[in-house]
């Protein structure tokens, strides 16, 4: 047999935050732009500062989703993998993506709103609480995945 | 119809030109393939099916139904240039043709091919930021400017235009994946970040085109070939995506991969 090896808690908490944030991404494309047409693909009030900011953060998405999940494999195969890291990260990804694209996107850029032709703020509350609580999910379940590895 | 009033330059004689070529082309790689057999091992055949897709991808943009649609509607231009520029590039870049040319050519042709590859130019246009500017750069010029609608009425610039998407692409393409000889190589890192920036770009101009069309073309038309322009390109960067993530997880195996079990 082989010895235990050391996790690698800089990749664990980088490949679990990339596939937060790109799976976030993927579920706000799939459902809220496809599958319930809510969102909508360009607001024509959008200054040009949001349809970048937009399209970058959706190009580093689909990036993330990918490479986190191959950090993951190599974490992985090199037996270096620290479960509860990881999943504290993913959710921190999760809230982030959810978070951010709520706030800074939706309502300081302006790219498009969570529904149209509808009283917006319930929408709001409940896209921006949803990021928080997941946020706050994965920044509690980092506390104890630190304390796990301190005691072991 | 984007703009039926308009001139259009007669296109007939470009097709029948990037029909021979790609004919041309794709009998150059099967006697190339042959030339290789006799001196090296086996040519991989799936090569030559990546070849094949590619060359006819690449020309299905200029050449045949989709080219005559694609100088009226919007949709098809945008499927076309999807094949020519994104698809056909890597399609090409996974048949190797720079292995099996410098296989192919005479040692002495191949050193000065290889003295080439290695020159200054050749390591300033395959650096991921020239060839994604070359490549995502030449996009904005084509339909944030007047030059659209300019390319329609002359045949020559339409070809020269279409040669830039492609060879802009291809570039791109080897520029990131590295799969056929790559002479300059950077980082992973670096390559992932050329990769996303280009690609957010590429998003950022689709959605200008939604909200300024170039030319005369109709909204409704416009609306569809940028949608089309950004999920196509997602979908084919995608592919990117994975298989420079697929290649960094390969380069970094652990040494003694072998000897671990399972």
């Amino acid at each position: 047999m082989h010895e235990k090896k050391t996790p690698d808690i800089r990749s664990n908490i980088i490949s679990g935050i990339f596939f937060g944030i790109g799976l976030m991404a993927l579920i706000d494309e799939i459902i809220f732009h496809q599958i319930l047409q809510w969102h909508h693909f360009y607001d024509h009030s959008t200054p040009f500062i949001g349809i970048l900011s937009d399209g970058l953060l959706n190009a580093f998405a689909l990036f993330a989703v990918v490479l986190g999940l191959f950090m993951f494999a190599d974490l992985n195969r090199r037996e270096r993998r620290h479960a509860s890291t990881w999943v504290a990260s993913f959710f921190i990804g999760l809230g982030g993506f959810q978070l951010f694209d709520g706030i800074v996107n939706h309502k300081l850029l302006q790219i498009h709103q969570v529904r149209y032709g509808v009283e917006i703020l319930p929408y709001d509350l409940a896209w921006n609480i949803t990021g928080a609580l997941l946020l706050s999910i994965g920044i509690v379940l980092m506390i104890r995945a630190r304390k796990q590895r301190q005691a072991g | 119809m984007m703009h039926s009033h308009m001139n259009h330059a007669n296109f007939a004689a470009l097709e029948i030109a990037v029909g021979i070529i790609a004919a041309v082309a794709l009998c150059l790689y099967l006697s190339a393939m042959l030339i290789s057999n006799r001196k090296y091992s086996k040519w991989k055949a799936s090569r030559y099916f990546w070849w094949v897709l590619g060359i006819i991808f690449a020309a299905s943009a200029l050449s045949g139904p989709l080219a005559e649609l694609s100088h009226d509607n919007f949709i098809a231009h945008m499927v076309g240039h999807l094949l020519l520029g994104m698809l056909a590039p890597l399609l090409i870049v996974f048949s190797r043709p720079m292995m099996l040319l410098m296989r192919t050519l005479p040692v002495q042709t191949a050193k000065r091919v290889s003295h080439l590859l290695n020159s200054r130019y050749v390591k300033f246009i395959t650096n991921p930021t020239a060839a994604a500017i070359l490549n995502i750069g030449g996009l904005y010029l084509l339909y944030m400017t007047d030059l659209f609608t300019l390319m329609h009425t002359s045949l020559w610039l339409y070809a020269l235009v279409h040669l830039h998407v492609f060879l802009a692409g291809y570039l791109f393409t080897i520029s990131i994946i590295y799969t056929d000889i790559t002479t300059h190589r950077y980082s992973f890192i670096y390559r992932g970040i050329v990769l996303v920036l280009a690609l957010g770009f590429h998003k950022v101009l689709s959605k200008l085109i939604y909200a300024h069309p170039p030319g005369s073309i109709l909204k409704t038309e416009a609306e569809t070939g940028a949608m089309l322009m950004y999920y196509g390109g997602d979908i084919i960067d995608l592919m990117l995506i994975i298989i420079l993530c697929y290649q960094w997880y390969r380069s970094t195996a652990p040494k003694p991969g072998k000897a671990r079990p399972i």
